[in-house]
């Protein structure tokens, strides 16, 4: 590098078009809003946000096909290799599914920049107006995800996990009822994402004053030969990793879960425990695999502390929630912790690939489950909107035995029972986790699994052999998109615990030739 | 002995398609039992008709069979793979299983039938149907499965089938518990058969009866007896062999047709079919054989003896059952020279025996009910269908000559005679006491003075009933003379089973074949003399000793509940106050130490975003420290 002229980079925009039609979708978006009348926008926008994610998840299968690419694309700062493509994939499906959620709810502020309760809220509300740059902002969260999980440089996955947040924000302040538990979740996690994101960046100036580059190859080339630096690298280690923690929720960065997720518009909590979970753990794989790989000895010791902290964590304190949204952001967090046994079980190129195969596999699996499960939560309402306190879910099998019937699905497939997804994905992870060592934290695991059983267990147990309370909440007729969510990820539930063999032979193949550099 | 043949994957033709046999009856249980009544008025119907489409597909199946040459004729068919290699689901098809769901679809087709007229006052007729539906469903799993684990399935569908049906009309105390005592006294064999599985699967690391048979010379002596102990109680349990006989009796508390298809044609021989499917390991575990054969021969000696003292006619049949049934496990523990008769007896016993069954339920149709055979007599004249086709089925299980229960059943003996003489000779005693209860049957119900209550018009039962006896009085008479001449077979069987090192040949004058019929002749006259010629008394008189222990189902109950129900109750006790005491206070105590916590970390959780800020940067400064800690370590 040593020459004069300022060669201009060299971008494959084929491998990048799943990314670039998210985008592209978003930025269409932002001009209907800007020039669309009010009353055409929304018939817009679900046709194009739907296309969009279709486009991509379409091209992404084409990549797949194509045979991939060995090394990094746009000048090695997204790396475009199997993990990714299967990520790409379960976040675009998931987006899908959550869009059909977003659409068939009347669950969105009328104007978010009314005050709650003012005259203007009442007159939005009376024109029947609507705050449709919801679309736009989620697709661009979503090619903020995309982003996230396959970015090859720390700048670039900085730039993405603010892409990927930003718009996250204003998604939470935008519930229709409520609003002010939803303004304050937006605010909440507006700050705590603040705070997380400048100790990832300051953990990237540490490494890159350590590695003297930010891309995650040089970072993990400079490990085996740098030396005398080691406090900088551990530091940024640290830091680095405080920042990924905060987004997948896990202990002690956990305490933003439950208050978001309980004020955020249920379809907008659907999205972000589905795909921002997927995508943050392709960014933790990237980190930790790719750029710390060789540094395992160092990390793995802490590792093994917050996966233990956040399953118990996790198990413990959804036992005494009152709230579903808050119950199922705690079984959240739990699984995150799950999740993480698999990143600890890095060692041989064999144990990296199974470890690989089955977090993939969690991924899709509990990203489908839990989409189903808040979908159902946006069904059961009363007069006051959502009915959140479980109290009010009481006797729900006997008013709608279908429903309450699926939802106790989703709840045994959260805890793991065979013939469910939860069953293989659990397995498949415990199982990497032993083999690579890790078996006291897969007790620890087992522990936690039985803990969270009893607080699912309660809800069926609640659902189906509690008298109905006489006011009880009714189920919204269900709507063409939301019927659609539900049966989809129930249907996936089944599948992935009937006949896995498919999806995790995909996984496998995705995992085989690992993370490219 | 030549040994069976491998397993060939399949998956076109009808028997691509064969799991419909199961499927079909299943699903017409799942209508008639979700439906409710909405489909009383034809539930009865579709019940037949999903049998009748399965015995269709199983006679197709068989036809397909046919047309493969001898040594392909195993054909495997894939159905589901849960985890590879650890739990996979398929049906095996060969002469083994095909004849017994040939058996199940088409004896169980004519009791359909049957039900259709029996049950035809019962209100709760579509009930009844869905219950035999998913008996038939569940048997047909239990034969065709490949591995343990689906057999085991089956197994314990017909165990709940069985259930249902027995305590059918749970209105009467007797019938519910009947229905318990057949459940629990099951249950012991189950356990037996679960813990045979476990020891198959740590041993041979697989279910599968392709992967496990051909390993089984590899294990040692003492796993594989073991295995084929656990595997005889399992048996026992489930075709009330000794010692877990006792259940049958009380099980004709269940209607007739029930009677007829679960305690005596089908469900009952599941035993004899787990060992003869596990021949390879009761092949290399002799002591084992040797205990099947005793059990088999202790249990048709006391199931003759029961049934010499009954006067309730479907009990005295029960006791028959048992007794046919110890015959098939005698032969069954004979080795491969043995599986061919067991299985073929199996057959014609189904035959005659749902014959003599639905006659008696024909018989009590007519007589409003009644059971004591010391209220029938006389009964010929007025129900002339029944009572011919009864005596064909009579004839058929005495052994008379030329009829199906004189080739299966001498086939046996003869066959028990060449492996030991004191089996042999047990056996041919067993024949003779066979002759004595069965004419005692037939000459106290139809010849001799009526002995009918007041109330009672017998009449002949509708064509519904009778066209299924006349079908089986037919299948009584000619089925085993076809299976047996020839060696048919042994041979159609060969694929399965193998082939013992010299065929037998059948003698119609052998010493031990001459021998059982003087003792048949001789037991046909003592009962004329005591049952036909002379008075039978409404009343039972008190009898010898040796009444008395076979009426006490000899001593069975008494000795249950001294040596099992008192100490099990005790047991009982004991871990219930265990439990209250122990674990309970150990898993509440857990229980409320984690809801304590959970309540108490509850608390850091305040809704501040500054305090939450301010864990995160406390849990920052853990995770650098610990990570720098750990570096300079």
């Amino acid at each position: 590098m040593n020459g004069t002229t300022i060669q201009a980079p060299t971008i494959e925009y084929a491998l990048l078009s799943p990314m670039l039609l998210v985008f592209g979708a978003a930025i269409i978006g932002v001009l209907v809003e800007a020039f669309a009348p009010r009353y055409l926008r929304k018939s817009i926008h679900v046709p194009l946000t739907l296309l969009a994610l279709v486009g991509a998840f379409v091209t992404t299968i084409l990549t797949a096909l194509n045979g991939l690419p060995t090394v990094a694309a746009a000048m090695g700062a997204v790396a475009v290799d199997g993990p990714s493509l299967f990520i790409w994939g379960v976040i675009l499906i998931l987006a899908f599914i959550c869009t059909l959620l977003i659409n068939d709810d009347d669950q969105f502020v009328a104007q978010a920049a009314a005050v709650p309760g003012s005259v203007d809220e009442e007159e939005a509300v009376r024109h029947g107006y609507a705050q449709t740059e919801v679309y736009p902002l989620m697709l661009f969260s979503v090619g903020g995800m995309l982003l996230f999980a396959a970015s090859n440089d720390l700048l670039v996955m900085f730039v993405a996990l603010e892409v990927m947040s930003l718009p996250l924000y204003l998604l939470c302040g935008l519930a229709r009822r409520r609003r002010l538990l939803s303004q304050e979740a937006s605010v909440k996690y507006f700050l705590l994402g603040a705070f997380s994101s400048a100790f990832f960046l300051y953990g990237m100036a540490l490494v890159y004053g350590y590695a003297g580059s930010v891309d995650l190859k040089t970072i993990s080339t400079a490990i085996s030969s740098v030396s005398g630096q080691e406090p900088l690298l551990l530091i940024g280690t640290a830091m680095l990793g405080v920042g990924l923690l905060f987004k997948i929720g896990a202990a002690p960065f956990q305490a933003w879960k439950p208050d978001v997720y309980q004020g955020a518009p249920t379809a907008v909590t659907a999205l972000m425990a589905s795909t921002v979970l997927v995508a943050a753990f392709g960014a933790v794989l990237r980190v930790f695999w790719v750029a710390l790989g060789g540094y395992e000895w160092n990390w793995q010791p802490l590792m093994w502390g917050v996966a233990i902290l956040t399953m118990i964590v996790g198990a413990i304190l959804a036992i005494t929630q009152t709230d579903i949204k808050r119950m199922l952001a705690y079984s959240s967090i739990a699984h995150g912790g799950f999740l993480l046994t698999g990143v600890i079980a890095i060692g041989t190129i064999k144990q990296d690939q199974q470890a690989l195969s089955a977090i993939l596999f969690y991924l899709a699996a509990y990203g489908f489950t839990t989409v189903g499960a808040f979908a159902v939560v946006t069904m059961v309402r009363d007069a006051g909107g959502e009915a959140g306190h479980l109290s009010r879910w009481a006797g729900l099998g006997k008013r709608s035995p279908v429903l309450a019937g699926i939802f106790a699905f989703f709840l045994l497939a959260f805890a793991g029972i065979p013939l469910t997804s939860g069953f293989f994905a659990k397995y498949a992870v415990f199982a990497a986790a032993i083999s690579g060592g890790a078996l006291p934290l897969v007790i620890v695991g087992a522990v936690s699994s039985a803990i969270a059983a009893f607080f699912y267990v309660r809800v069926i147990v609640l659902m189906f052999f509690s008298e109905p309370a006489a006011d009880g909440p009714t189920i919204a007729a269900p709507t063409v998109g939301t019927s659609a969510v539900v049966a989809l990820a129930a249907a996936a539930t089944v599948v992935l615990g009937v006949f896995p063999q498919p999806v995790l032979d995909l996984a496998d193949q995705a995992a085989s030739a690992l993370f490219i550099r | 002995m030549q040994s069976p043949v491998e397993i060939i994957p399949h998956s076109s033709g009808v028997v691509g398609v064969s799991w419909l046999m199961i499927v079909l009856p299943l699903l017409g249980a799942a209508i008639l039992l979700l439906s409710g009544r909405r489909t009383d008025r034809w539930g009865h119907f579709l019940g037949v008709a999903m049998v009748l489409a399965s015995f269709v597909v199983a006679v197709a199946s068989f036809v397909e069979l046919l047309g493969l040459p001898e040594d392909q004729r195993r054909m495997g068919v894939a159905l589901y793979q849960f985890i590879p290699g650890m739990a996979d689901m398929g049906l095996l098809i060969d002469p083994l299983s095909i004849s017994f769901a040939l058996l199940i679809t088409g004896v169980g087709s004519l009791i359909h039938i049957y039900s259709i007229g029996y049950m035809s006052h019962d209100p709760d007729r579509r009930r009844f149907f869905a219950y035999l539906n998913l008996f038939v469903a569940a048997m047909l799993l239990l034969v065709l499965a490949d591995n343990y684990v689906a057999l085991f399935i089956g197994w314990e569908g017909v165990g709940l089938a069985s259930y249902l049906l027995i305590g059918f009309w749970q209105h009467k105390p007797s019938a519910a518990a009947a229905a318990k005592k057949a459940f629990i006294v099951n249950r012991v064999g189950d356990f037996g058969l679960l813990i045979a599985i476990f020891t198959i699967w740590t041993t041979f690391g697989s279910v599968a009866f392709a992967k496990v048979f051909p390993l089984a010379g590899e294990a040692s002596n003492g796993t594989m007896t073991a295995v084929g102990l656990l595997l005889l109680l399992g048996a026992c349990g489930k075709s009330a062999q000794l010692p877990l006989q006792s259940w049958l009796l009380d099980a004709m508390e269940g209607p007739t047709p029930v009677s007829a298809l679960i305690h005596a044609a089908t469900m009952v021989t599941a035993g004899v079919y787990l060992i003869v499917r596990s021949g390879a390991f009761f092949e290399v575990a002799p002591t084992a054989q040797l205990v099947v054969t005793i059990v088999g021969v202790a249990t048709l000696l006391a199931g003759a003896i029961i049934g010499s003292a009954k006067d309730d006619i479907k009990k005295g049949l029960a006791g028959s059952t048992m007794s046919q049934i110890g015959y098939m496990m005698l032969a069954a523990g004979i080795g491969p020279a043995g599986y061919a008769f067991a299985i073929a007896h199996l057959i014609t016993h189904g035959f005659f025996k749902a014959n003599l069954f639905l006659g008696a339920g024909s018989v009590m149709h007519g007589m409003n009910d009644e059971v004591d055979m010391r209220r029938y007599g006389g009964l010929f004249p007025v129900m002339r269908i029944t009572a011919i086709t009864f005596i064909i089925g009579y004839l058929a299980i005495i052994g008379f000559p030329l009829l199906s229960g004189y080739f299966t059943k001498d086939g046996i003996i003869e066959t028990a005679m060449e492996h030991n003489q004191i089996l042999g000779w047990l056996a041919v005693l067993g024949a003779g006491l066979t002759g004595f209860y069965m004419s005692r049957m037939v000459f106290m119900t139809f010849f001799g003075k009526k002995r009918w209550a007041d109330d009672a018009h017998p009449h002949e039962s509708p064509a519904v009933m009778t066209v299924p006896l006349i079908l089986l009085s037919i299948g009584s008479i000619f089925l085993g003379a076809f299976l047996i001449l020839g060696n048919r077979f042994m041979k159609f069987l060969a694929p399965a089973v193998g082939l013992p090192e010299e065929l037998p040949v059948f003698h119609f004058g052998s010493t031990a074949g001459l021998a059982t019929l003087a003792l048949v002749a001789v037991g046909a006259v003592f009962a004329w003399f005591r049952y036909g010629a002379a008075d039978v008394p409404e009343v039972a008189p008190r009898g010898s000793f040796l009444t008395t222990f076979a009426r006490r189902d000899l001593y069975g109950d008494a000795l249950n509940e001294t040596l099992l129900m008192r100490p099990g109750q005790w047991l009982t006790r004991f871990a219930v106050f265990f439990d209250n005491r122990g674990v309970d206070g150990l898993v509440n105590g857990l229980a409320a130490t984690i809801g304590g916590t959970s309540g108490r970390l509850r608390r850091i959780q305040t809704g501040y975003v500054r305090s939450y800020a301010l864990s995160i940067l406390f849990g920052a400064a853990v995770v650098v420290g610990a990570l720098l800690y750990v570096g300079n370590m």
